[in-house]
């Protein structure tokens, strides 16, 4: 990182014009960035394809958001972090109760510099580049590794795929960039928790990985804590490869701060042999919308889809998986659980598509929903296009309240009612947290008892 | 002061009167059972002590150890020492029995802060001596458990919490005779001083294997009669109508 540190010293572009979210202002982006053209050219291509774009008509309620209210996090030289006294009491909190350190709150928070993780990285990179593996963080990865960039970079989801898509081209900032060459493994997950660079920067982060034919991988976004956001949007996106024989693994913790719009794009292209895993809980936001995408293009693809969402008071989570077999014996698995509670709107929309072209194609697709009390809100629609005889397609939907009965059950053996519902919970959500890094799994089961005032730890 | 003195008890459900004016005392070292008819408000009764939230008591008291129960949470009753054991007990997915167990155990006694090794080690006796399965505990709370497993759970549970009053709620209906004695084996293990039993069946099958000390004649929402032993087998050869009034 040390390296580009020359480059970042130009940046001192102060924009005095009229605010606005204009040709001016992604100019003044890739500028400030030290871009090269091809991704100034992209953003206004981006641009262009946002401001023509209408509004996704489906999935929650964005009629009240504002781009104006982001423009000024966009500026280069605008001061990203909000002071400590903003972030909400609930948050801090919820650092309070998860023991996170001193030190780590303010970077979650969004108001602190970097943690200083600086050795553990560097110690990190050190044995990755033995390996071969680069692990940047993408504004880096721009300008040191331009061809491979410009080869994968919006290539799985286009500028024009939708509205928020096209935003993000626009004005992405920060994330990571990992190419793992062939044939190798890389021996520890990997973690975009050491690219976050300076306060503010990963809400509209790009996450690009690219993982060679038979090489493995697991990377892990985000980060229990919940993350406290200046601007009220957050729309990233990931874009992963994965070649002939390859193995990605891609876990997440979803846990932005009540107040944020989360709208991110997330597409895996599989190829021959390949496998695809990924594993998502999403726990925070007003409104999420998220689908993240296998395309299994190679024949004998593999992709497994693992999900919980958790919507609490005042949230709408929109989540959900897509799997589109291209190929033939191509296989996907889909196990998404949500639980809504205290009021809170949990929605499962998953699209399972079978070429024509993609014959022995194996699928199952099992999505469940847990509502805590007749204040809160489930639906799914898991949408099946099937366009080929030769499919094994299995489905499976259910929901329901929990049951007055259980948590009797439970409370007779001297748990309390809190307790009892916590763990009912839990053990609904099992057989997905399992899949997730030991670590989250801890955090995310005591994140979802901490909603129920339980004191299961 | 018994362990369990309810008198004058009366309860609804679903605005229907099925707990008609029921009297019954039960002592520490007593083993008491309830024999009826179907439908005549038996499980209620259970649910009752335990204070299942569903019924709705209009009249009477619930004493325990002299303290009034009443309105008294589920959870804070067993936290007393009241157990109730299921007839159909629920599944929790996603929750082994072993876990379930250190929880409720940790919450009934907070004081003894049991490491989860030791627990597991005394799980594992219990286990053995009731010759249920090991593999058992690492399942899942009565997932895919059959009829004759779900009860052998329930008097696990029971070994394992050692309540003060155990209202056993028709342990024995569905086994097949070597779950029956296994059942029985597991509630003759706990019976002693220290603990109360009501034993609730339709059958006297069991009391061949369990001997109360007190068996009464439950009907229509009531206790009707109430004998030794001896009457177990008498209500096996009369029918429970001779009692009915």
């Amino acid at each position: 990182m040390s390296k580009n540190t020359k480059t970042f010293e130009k940046v001192n572009y102060i924009v005095r014009s009229a605010p606005g979210f204009n040709k001016r202002l992604i100019e003044e982006i890739s500028l400030s960035k030290d871009e090269p053209d091809w991704m100034k050219e992209l953003r206004l291509k981006s641009l262009e394809f946002f401001l023509k774009r209408p509004n996704p008509n489906f999935g929650v309620d964005i009629s009240d958001f504002d781009i104006n209210g982001i423009i000024p996090y966009l500026k280069p030289d605008a001061k990203k972090s909000a002071s400590w006294d903003e972030v909400p009491e609930e948050i801090k909190d919820t650092f309070e109760k998860l023991g996170i350190p001193e030190a780590e709150r303010k970077v979650f928070a969004g108001v602190g510099a970097q943690y200083d993780s600086e050795v553990v990285y560097q110690n990190i990179k050190k044995q990755l580049s033995k390996l071969g593996v680069i692990f940047l963080d993408m504004e880096s990865a721009v300008r040191e590794y331009p061809e491979i960039v410009k080869k994968y970079f919006m290539h799985a989801v286009p500028p024009n795929d939708h509205k928020f898509a096209a935003l993000h081209g626009a004005v992405w900032s920060g994330g990571s960039f990992v190419y793992v060459p062939e044939n190798v493994e890389v021996p520890m997950p990997l973690q975009a928790y050491f690219m976050m660079a300076s306060p503010g920067i990963g809400q509209f982060e790009h996450t690009l990985i690219i993982v060679n034919k038979g090489a493995k991988l697991h990377f892990i976004e985000g980060c229990s804590a919940p993350k406290y956001s200046v601007s009220n949007l957050h729309s990233g996106m990931v874009e992963i490869y994965v070649e002939e024989g390859a193995t990605m693994r891609y876990s997440t913790i979803q846990n932005w701060s009540k107040n944020t719009y989360n709208l991110n794009t997330k597409r895996a292209i599989v190829g021959k042999d390949a496998t695809m895993i990924w594993v998502s809980g999403s726990i925070g936001s007003a409104k999420t919308m998220l689908y993240p995408a296998s395309i299994l293009n190679g024949k004998g693809a593999r992709a497994e889809h693992m999900n919980i969402t958790y919507a609490g008071n005042g949230q709408h989570l929109d989540t959900g998986s897509k799997v589109i077999h291209l190929a033939p014996y191509t296989s996907s698995k889909v196990d998404a659980r949500s639980i809504s509670s205290d009021g809170g709107y949990a929605f499962y929309r998953g699209l399972l598509r079978v070429s024509k072209l993609a014959h022995h194609v194996k699928s199952s697709v099992e999505c469940s929903a847990l509502m805590m009390d007749d204040k809160s809100t489930s639906g799914t629609l898991p949408i099946m296009e099937i366009m080929n005889n030769e499919a094994d397609i299995g489905h499976e939907a259910r929901i329901g309240r929990i049951k007055e009965e259980q948590i009797y059950y439970l409370m007779s053996r001297g748990l309390s009612e809190d307790d009892a519902k916590a763990l009912i919970v839990r053990g609904f959500m099992a057989p997905v947290v399992k899949q997730l890094p030991l670590e989250y799994a801890i955090e995310f089961n005591r994140l979802v008892s901490m909603n129920f005032k339980s004191n299961l730890g | 002061m018994s362990l369990l003195n309810i008198s004058n008890l009366h309860a609804k459900v679903n605005d229907k009167e099925v707990i008609k004016g029921l009297n019954i005392k039960i002592d520490y070292g007593e083993v008491h059972a309830i024999m009826g008819p179907n439908g005549s408000g038996k499980t209620t009764l259970a649910n009752l002590i335990m204070g299942n939230p569903k019924y709705e008591i209009t009249d009477g008291e619930i004493l325990f150890n002299g303290k009034n129960v009443i309105g008294m949470p589920v959870n804070e009753r067993a936290r007393l020492g009241i157990f109730q054991s299921f007839q159909y007990p629920e599944e929790i997915p996603g929750v082994t029995v072993r876990n379930f167990l250190k929880l409720a155990y940790d919450t009934i006694y907070p004081d003894e802060k049991m490491s989860m090794f030791d627990f597991g080690d005394m799980l594992i006796k219990m286990a053995d001596q009731l010759k249920i399965d090991r593999s058992f505990l690492d399942r899942n709370i009565n997932v895919g458990f059959s009829g004759g497993e779900r009860k052998k759970s329930e008097i696990l549970q029971l070994n394992v919490l050692k309540p003060k009053l155990a209202v056993l709620d028709e342990t024995d209906s569905g086994l097949d005779i070597d779950a029956l004695r296994i059942v029985a084996k597991g509630i003759n293990n706990v019976i002693g001083p220290d603990i109360g039993v009501l034993l609730i069946t339709h059958y006297q099958r069991i009391l061949d294997y369990v001997t109360p000390h007190f068996v009464h004649v439950f009907i229509d929402g009531k206790i009707v009669k109430t004998g030794g032993p001896e009457m177990a087998k008498e209500l096996e050869i009369e029918g429970y109508e001779s009692f009915a009034m």
